[in-house]
């Protein structure tokens, strides 16, 4: 039997979340319609049913999930939610994917607060919204305390990418350049001086943002001419060129007078100890294309306000496979390694 | 002169670099200068700056990593006191991996036998301890001078506080003594040193006096960035062409010649100097900080009755040698094979400011074994 609940009703559950919200019994069913319906109002959402029966698509369907498990849950620029929202947006996007819908899980600690998880249903419903990608189907599952950390959050989504598209991190070639979309480490030096309780003046913020509508358009300019689209997250710049360095059977060499890296977050790095080409972004990309096409794609980026900054910082050559380098701004040459484990801060 | 400007930055570095190729042209033999600090060795390597200097110029790292030189007897103190029920060991992100003789801290944390957090400094510690008066805080005080004045006011914060659940493991090692150990070495044939900024800041210029009349060796004080450190290279080897060897302060916006006469009262009124042991160079008279007797109460070490073994370096490593400048790490049997930074053997694999740890993030594969270049043998994944 199909029940249709009711948006916004009144929430007589206590401010906690209890193992009893993830029973699956009524106290689920009053979460379910009580908050995340009344925020995610998609009507494939409405009915409650197993799963989402999406129609009509033709060619490569792009599909990606990811897990998010952040700490703080709460940051300058974001949340998990927003994170979980545009993170697997991007991963579509990197592929050539426009992004059709998202499913969102929640694995939730016993004692979570409901104020918190409200902020967190809201923050993905605007998110949702803003990007034109809803969410169509969820999971609630709690564990007891102690057996997770608050909140953690699945989003899988799906996405379309026409036939003739191709843009895989093996797609690098000699010859080609190398554009990102805008500055460097945002994300990563937000989290971690607020992991530290570090007050670092100078505004740091996550870059959290999605960019299927940058792809779009840069896939609209010079789609022949994108061999490869990357968004740095976990590992950074460096990791993420070693990646297409290797898949690729390429050398990659980007000049550091070209990184675009705010001096607040330059400032943070050098106090803590970290290199900005190791720490996560959340709304970058990286563009290997055609030279051809590079000033068709940097006018399309900068054109758009996620990709304002975007600039050539390197090349494909064909050297030695496998390694990425580094010009220094001194004219000196350094390898970039992949990033091993994760970035200590250091003593002294 | 506005170093944040990177066109300037260039313009001077490249005015540098070209003052050094002339003059090394000159020098007759190989030129050896050491860089003392750990800071200094990544920015070498960040900036490419060996890329760029002619062939007869060699660079050596020296033991200025606060974590390399701490010998895994120290790490067995810090890997006790987080086993002990009740007690949070608040400590810098680079011990975690410090292997001691039974693992490293992180892997006591991941079996759930131990109870470690990572802060950004001392007083961070002594805040946990106020935030949790259940629990025993306890802070491994490992660093050379520009760590212990911190460690030093936080001993004094926790007295006037009287925070009673927070104690130290007092380990700080101080330097100038441990370089004229290091100096004793005739075979390390050095034309000069690239002392430490951040511990002149500390210490001052006039501290490498002694070093300069003993073994008539250059000294030059230099800051971090690319044209610091062109500049102390320079400075080098203008002396070794001239002769005239002394103490060079390069990096006079930051250093004195007396020193930060604050943080060193701070050093002297919390802190006895003692011998202490460095990894590879054995026991070093006058080159540890202990807490003087009447702040032994805040000393962990006696709080818990911890006490260090004297634990062997792991088999094959040859980190001892490497922070004496005696070989290069990629010499090590073990760099690149069996240790790497994910899953280091010895500790200057470790630490970012790690000798080996930088060799393997940021040389060129010239520097490493042919035989560990390629993926498994390096542990990439």
């Amino acid at each position: 039997m199909e029940v249709e609940y009711q948006y916004g009703e009144e929430m007589s559950s206590p401010a906690r979340i209890t193992l009893d919200h993830g029973s699956g019994g009524l106290i689920s069913q009053e979460l379910i319609s009580n908050l995340f319906l009344k925020y995610l109002r998609c009507p494939q959402l409405k009915h409650l049913e197993d799963c989402a029966l999406l129609e009509g698509f033709s060619g490569q369907l792009a599909f990606s999930t990811d897990s998010y498990v952040v700490d703080p849950l709460f940051f300058p620029g974001g949340d998990i939610g927003k994170l979980a929202v545009h993170g697997t947006i991007n991963d579509l996007a990197m592929r050539g994917g426009r992004p059709i819908a998202l499913s969102l899980a929640l694995i939730m600690e016993e004692g979570f607060e409901l104020a918190k998880l409200e902020q967190l249903i809201i923050s993905v419903a605007e998110c949702s919204e803003a990007a034109g990608v809803a969410v169509v189907t969820g999971d609630t599952k709690v564990v007891p305390r102690g057996k997770a950390d608050g909140i953690f959050i699945n989003t899988t989504g799906i996405g379309r990418v026409a036939n003739r598209v191709f843009i895989s991190g093996t797609n690098a070639r000699p010859g080609d350049v190398v554009l990102l979309s805008g500055t460097l480490a945002d994300h990563g030096i937000t989290i971690m001086t607020a992991q530290a309780g570090l007050e670092v003046g100078g505004d740091l913020k996550s870059d959290t943002q999605p960019l299927h509508r940058l792809v779009a358009a840069l896939l609209d300019e010079a789609e022949d001419g994108i061999h490869v689209l990357r968004d740095p997250t976990r590992g950074g710049l460096a990791t993420t060129l070693c990646e297409i360095a290797r898949s690729s059977a390429v050398e990659i060499e980007i000049d550091e007078e070209h990184l675009p890296i705010r001096p607040a977050v330059a400032t943070a790095c050098e106090l803590i100890g970290l290199d900005p080409l190791y720490l996560a972004n959340e709304g970058k990309c990286i563009v290997i294309c055609d030279p051809e096409v590079q000033e068709q794609a940097l006018a399309g980026m900068r054109g758009m306000a996620e990709g304002a900054d975007a600039v050539c910082i390197g090349r494909v050559l064909e050297g030695r496979p496998g390694r990425a380098n580094l010009r220094t701004r001194i004219g000196g040459r350094r390898l970039l390694e992949p990033l091993a484990g994760q970035p200590l801060p250091r003593i002294c | 002169m506005n170093l944040d400007d990177p066109f300037r930055e260039r313009e001077v570095c490249a005015a540098l670099l070209e003052e050094i190729r002339r003059l090394s042209t000159a020098v007759a033999g190989p030129v050896r200068i050491m860089e003392v600090c750990g800071t200094h060795t990544v920015s070498i390597f960040r900036h490419g700056i060996r890329s760029l200097l002619p062939k007869n110029i060699t660079l050596l790292s020296g033991p200025g990593c606060p974590v390399c030189v701490t010998p895994a007897g120290h790490i067995d103190l810090c890997l006790q006191a987080a086993a002990l029920p009740g007690v949070i060991l608040a400590t810098f992100g680079d011990l975690l991996r410090v292997p001691g003789s039974s693992g490293s801290l992180a892997d006591a944390r991941a079996r759930g036998e131990a109870q470690v957090e990572v802060v950004y400094s001392p007083m961070d510690a002594l805040d946990l301890a106020r935030k949790k008066p259940e629990a025993q805080v306890v802070f491994p005080g490992i660093g050379f001078e520009t760590t212990a004045p911190t460690l030093a006011a936080t001993v004094l914060a926790a007295e006037q506080r009287r925070v009673e659940n927070f104690s130290i493991i007092p380990l700080a090692k101080t330097m100038p003594v441990v370089l004229k150990e290091l100096l004793a070495d005739a075979e390390l044939e050095l034309s000069g040193l690239l002392c430490p900024g951040h511990v002149s800041a500390i210490i001052g210029a006039d501290a490498y006096q002694p070093l300069v009349e003993r073994y008539k060796l250059g000294c030059a004080v230099a800051g971090f960035e690319p044209a610091d450190i062109l500049a102390g290279l320079l400075a080098l080897l203008q002396q070794e062409l001239s002769g005239d060897k002394r103490v060079q302060n390069c990096y006079s916006r930051v250093v004195t010649d007396k020193g930060n006469r604050r943080a060193q009262a701070l050093l002297t009124r919390v802190f006895d100097e003692v011998p202490s042991e460095w990894r590879g160079l054995g026991h070093i008279a006058s080159s540890g900080l202990a807490l003087k007797s009447n702040f032994a109460v805040f000393d962990a070490s006696k709080r818990f009755e911890l006490t260090a073994s004297a634990a062997a370096d792991p088999p094959g490593c040859r980190c001892g040698l490497v922070l004496k400048g005696r070989i290069l790490p990629p010499e090590c049997p073990l760099y690149g094979r069996a240790c790497t930074p994910l899953s280091p053997v010895g500790p200057c694999m470790v630490s970012t400011e790690g000798t080996c740890a930088a060799y393997y993030r940021y040389s060129d594969h010239q520097y490493s074994n042919p035989r560990s270049e390629h993926g498994e043998a390096k542990g990439r994944t």
